[in-house]
């Protein structure tokens, strides 16, 4: 008999709540919608939308005794329980409906419809949400893993098109790579501070005293570590499977990446930079600051000369991801520090909007390109606002907002990181970054050139919207404008963002 | 300085008429945007109604604007986003009072005095939409007193005239479309980081909190010499750009030639103020020593702007864009003016910019009228125009005049006074200047010479004399010429107190003392200077 009674830790599971939603929700897909025949029309979306919805309501619930309790460890310092978790889910949750709301559109009553695709969504959705809520490197994996893993699977979901199949096979190969360097960043930084939680690492450089900077094992960690995140949120020169696979991705499941890999991957980045290693701020700032500029410029510039919509916009998230950057890099010039400044809320901000943003573009681009069976080029979008005029309104209202032009979300984003890099001096990055989104705008234009100004091809069928794609387009156009016309609440809401966990 | 402070409150008035400045056209734009495809008459009907409206409304203001107040009035202050110290914060003084009123009148007589060559009426209605959309935002612009108010609206009037230009333009819009957004973005990207770096750098010296709002941080802060002049070229480089300043200005005449006619008549119109306003408001007021520091950099490139355009204007073989590069030599003397610190000077420049719009916009017109009867622009292909068409040509004639800068006539007045307000403080900058107004006679008449005098060839014998709507849309267009070139004074008495405080905010700032002319006449009373001049000249 042993001695000592295995203690398990003590779980809040109410707090745990949000995540045990989806992955129920999951469950609840795969194991019954493979028992049962094919579900009657739009109830698979509708399952995963309900879970969704309900997965955010009890994340505001949690944030709401966050507001009471502060902020807190769950299950033994493996998760966060604070602000910046529940702010992320509600991210991830959004752009997941938004995303489903397409998914509906595009697959409803084609012979790809299934739980399987809603399921790997709400996987996915699962892992982003670990990623943001992560207080311990292991975790961090652990959910970066079940992000990728869906994702891997979700690209090559379209089986009809050999693309789709290349576009998974490409991110599986070139993920797992970064994976296991991430990985291995993890072991490294294990090897130097004693332990993979966020907080004990955090206490371990607060109380060690490095003499002569003999912590190579560190510095390699966080290097380790970067190049993992990086090639997660496809920072140049980490950014090159990036166009290839969101082109063969099926459009929708290439919003999924854009906004919900996105945010998880600069969720952890944050989690990893400044929460975990505020001490070393001065180590990995510059690294960040290089990754910022040439994101900006390289993104902007071939950005600017492909011809297929969708690797315009696979360049332009590699833009926006320096843009985040940014963001990043003004959060590590206090970070640690009790008056945090606004880096960190301003990324979150950024995430949020840009997210509903990318789904309401490809949303477009989806029933666009279904149009024309899988062809994205430019000139499939020629006359758009002649076939559908409010279509090409809502892209237009989402290009524009990408390019940063006031009352619109995307101004609000773009506003609030150049603010936070601005207040910590960094003039140079402001202006490179202001500099680039201009030459990025230079892309946007040329969509609407082609959408609104030149003629409708002889021949060409009007799109057919489907309702549920329609509903997402509206959707994602009032966020974006109303938070752009009325962006207070947003941004005292998200204010508390700075106090995580730790 | 405490002119300024004691205005800052104003005359609050219940009745919020800068705002209504502002929604009325939106609303029209969103009420055009609601309207039924199908019903295409209505559309026009609409933005007629809500431009109208507009219009009326600036010209309350201009009655009930307090002439001898050098502050702002109608101020109309609300929280807006107040996690970052930003509010709606609108209000106009002499500076601004007849921009606003010049926005006002021209966009209804853009919209009833020329329409856009739709091929399909349905057409009308984003045309319309965009053009009520545009004056929304050059209305805030002109009233914004809050930077981030004042980049929104800034940024956000390009969108309209983005696919004003490219969606009812010439030949090569989608390229001038494109040239003109990109090019006013890149300047707007420097704006932008300097607004947030002004307001952080207040905050840290003698602010102490954030705001944006543009009386606080002018009257408030406190910029250390050098952080001042980088703030300043921040600021400058958007404004040059708009203006704009020699060698900034490639975009405007491919912007102009291709843009629609009520497109160029508002870009000339009111547009372009944008940056010599922004100049006064924010470079002049907000940076003073900087502005001071960098006055010959300006004052140069102003001059440059005069003779260069000038030049250009003189070997274009296209009417449209010789006006074009015509407003690029006007707009170097509102420069010369703005940065010759002078009250004189500056009021010259404030009258300028109105009576630049109002002749360029009317040159527009007509070189819009010129291609709707015979589908080109082109100097070499028209001739004899007056024999055919009297009354157009002397209308063209008496706008023409008017732009030369012929005594009796508005631009006279404000040329002059500029002239004559440098004179003590740029002097060498205004000889060369002052050959600009002869250059200026030379392009425009021979122009005038070769497309309205001659013998008319056989395909402008069929030239169509001026019609009635044309007519009633030139008819305040020249009544305004002539009644500010006659009789300038009630309009430089109500911009010479927001000038003086301007001045006298300078003074305060940087220990400028501006000199005072001996030999002229006192400065209280421009309307005697155009007199005299007029006197000596004729």
């Amino acid at each position: 008999m042993l001695a000592q009674e295995f203690l398990g830790p003590s779980i809040d599971w109410f707090a745990l709540s949000p995540y045990l939603m989806t992955v129920g929700g999951a469950l609840l897909l795969m194991v019954v919608g493979a028992l049962t025949p094919l579900w009657p029309r739009g109830l698979y979306a509708g399952v995963t939308i309900a879970v969704s919805i309900v997965a955010g309501v009890l994340s505001l619930l949690v944030w709401d005794d966050i507001a009471d309790g502060g902020a807190t460890t769950l299950v033994a310092g493996a998760l966060a329980r604070d602000t910046f978790a529940q702010f992320l889910t509600l991210t991830v949750l959004v752009a997941t409906i938004l995303v489903v709301l397409v998914t509906d559109g595009e697959l409803r009553g084609s012979d790809g419809d299934g739980p399987e695709v809603y399921a790997l969504l709400l996987t996915a959705a699962t892992g982003a949400m670990i990623m943001g809520s992560a207080n311990d490197l292991i975790v961090m994996f652990l959910g970066l893993e079940t992000l990728s893993l869906a994702l891997y699977v979700l690209a090559a979901s379209d089986r009809r098109r050999n693309a789709s199949q290349e576009s998974g096979l490409k991110y599986f190969i070139l993920g797992g790579f970064a994976s296991a360097v991430f990985l291995y960043g993890i072991a490294m930084l294990y090897g130097g501070a004693r332990s993979t939680n966020i907080s004990e690492i955090t206490t371990f450089f607060r109380d060690t005293v490095t003499v002569g900077r003999n912590d190579a094992l560190v510095l390699v960690g966080i290097a380790l570590l970067l190049v993992g995140l990086a090639f997660k949120v496809a920072a140049v020169p980490f950014h090159m499977w990036s166009p290839d696979v969101y082109q063969g991705a099926p459009s929708n499941i290439t919003a999924f990446m854009a906004s919900v890999g996105k945010a998880a991957a600069f969720a952890a980045m944050l989690r990893v930079l400044v929460v975990a290693l505020p001490f070393h701020r001065d180590d990995w700032r510059p690294v960040v600051w290089v990754l910022a500029v040439a994101s900006l410029v390289v993104g902007s510039l071939l950005a600017v000369v492909q011809t297929d919509v969708k690797r315009m916009l696979a360049y332009s998230s590699v833009s926006h991801a320096g843009f985040l950057l940014v963001g990043v890099e003004a959060a590590g010039h206090r970070a640690g520090e009790l008056d945090a400044g606004s880096g960190l809320q301003s990324v979150l901000v950024y995430l949020m909007l840009y997210g509903v943003l990318v789904a309401g573009t490809f949303a477009v681009v989806t029933v666009v390109a279904r149009n024309h069976e899988g062809d994205t080029g430019l000139d499939a979008f020629a006359g758009l606002a002649q076939r559908r005029p409010a279509l090409a309104l809502g892209l237009t209202v989402f290009l524009l907002a990408q390019a940063g032009v006031p009352l619109t979300g995307g101004f609000l984003a773009k506003w609030g990181v150049i603010q936070a890099a601005v207040d910590e001096g960094s003039y140079a990055v402001a202006i490179i970054a202001m500099v680039a989104a201009v030459v990025a705008a230079f892309l946007y234009l040329r969509i609407m050139v082609s959408v609104w100004l030149q003629p409708s091809p002889e021949g060409v069928v009007t799109e057919r919207v489907p309702a549920m794609t329609g509903l997402a387009v509206t959707v994602a156009v009032v966020i974006t404008i109303g938070v752009g016309v009325w962006p207070d609440w947003l941004l005292s809401v998200t204010e508390s963002v700075s106090t995580y966990a730790r | 300085m405490s002119a300024f402070l004691a205005a800052a409150g104003g005359p609050e008035l219940a009745f919020p008429v800068l705002s209504m400045l502002v929604f009325v056209p939106a609303a029209g734009a969103l009420a055009i945007a609601v309207l039924s495809r199908r019903r295409p008459e209505y559309m026009k009907l609409t933005a007629l109604l809500a431009s109208v409206f507009t219009g009326a409304l600036s010209i309350w203001v201009l009655q009930a604007f307090h002439g001898d107040d050098g502050g702002f009035q109608f101020v109309s202050k609300h929280p807006w986003i107040e996690t970052w110290g930003i509010s709606w914060h609108l209000g106009v003084d002499g500076i601004s009072l007849f921009l606003v009123v010049l926005t006002g009148v021209l966009f209804p007589l853009a919209i009833v005095g020329i329409d856009p060559h739709n091929d399909d009426p349905a057409r009308d209605k984003p045309y319309f939409a965009w053009l009520l959309l545009l004056e929304a935002g050059v209305m805030g612009s002109f009233l914004s007193l809050d930077l981030f108010l004042f980049f929104v609206f800034f940024e956000i009037v390009l969108v309209p005239m983005y696919f004003l230009i490219g969606g009812w333009g010439y030949e090569g819009r989608v390229y001038a479309a494109t040239k003109f957004f990109l090019y006013t973005m890149i300047g707007s990207a420097f704006m932008l980081v300097s607004i947030l770096a002004t307001v952080f750098i207040a905050r840290a010296n003698g602010l102490g909190r954030i705001t944006f709002d543009l009386i606080e941080l002018a009257e408030g802060a406190d910029f250390a010499v050098s952080t001042g002049r980088w703030l300043f070229f921040g600021f400058a480089v958007a404004f040059a750009v708009k203006v704009p300043v020699f060698p900034l200005h490639t975009w405007l005449p491919d912007a102009h030639t291709q843009a629609p006619t009520a497109g160029s008549v508002v870009l000339a119109g009111v547009m372009l103020k944008l940056g010599t306003y922004g100049f006064l408001r924010f470079g002049l007021y907000l940076f003073p020593e900087a502005a001071r520091w960098s006055r010959s950099l300006w004052l140069t490139l102003a001059v440059i702007g005069i003779i260069y355009g000038a030049i250009a204007a003189t070997m274009q073989k296209d009417l449209k864009r010789l006006v074009a590069y015509s407003s690029v030599a006007h707009l170097g003397f509102i420069v010369l003016g703005t940065f010759a610190f002078t009250s004189q000077a500056i009021t010259g420049s404030v009258m300028q910019m109105v009576n630049h719009g109002v002749s360029t916009g009317a040159l527009f017109l007509l070189v819009g009228m010129i291609y709707e009867r015979r589908h080109t622009r082109q100097i070499s292909e028209l001739r004899g125009i007056q024999h055919v068409a009297p009354i157009f040509a002397a209308a063209f004639m008496v706008v023409m005049l008017s732009s030369i800068g012929v005594p009796g006539l508005n631009g006279f007045v404000g040329e002059y006074l500029i002239l004559i307000g440098s004179f003590l403080t740029a002097r060498w900058w205004v000889v060369v200047a002052a050959t600009g107004v002869i250059l200026a006679a030379l392009y425009l008449l021979w122009a005038y010479q070769r497309v309205f005098h001659g013998e008319p060839d056989e395909e402008n014998r069929t030239f169509p004399e001026l019609r009635w709507r044309e007519a009633m849309t030139l008819l305040p267009f020249i009544g305004i010429i002539v009644f500010t070139g006659v009789y300038p004074k009630p309009m430089l008495e109500r911009i010479e107190p927001a000038v003086g405080a301007l001045i006298e905010h300078v003074s305060d700032r940087t220990g400028y003392v501006e000199p005072q002319p001996a030999a002229v006449v006192p400065a209280d009373d421009g309307a005697d200077h155009a007199d005299d001049g007029h006197g000596e000249e004729g």
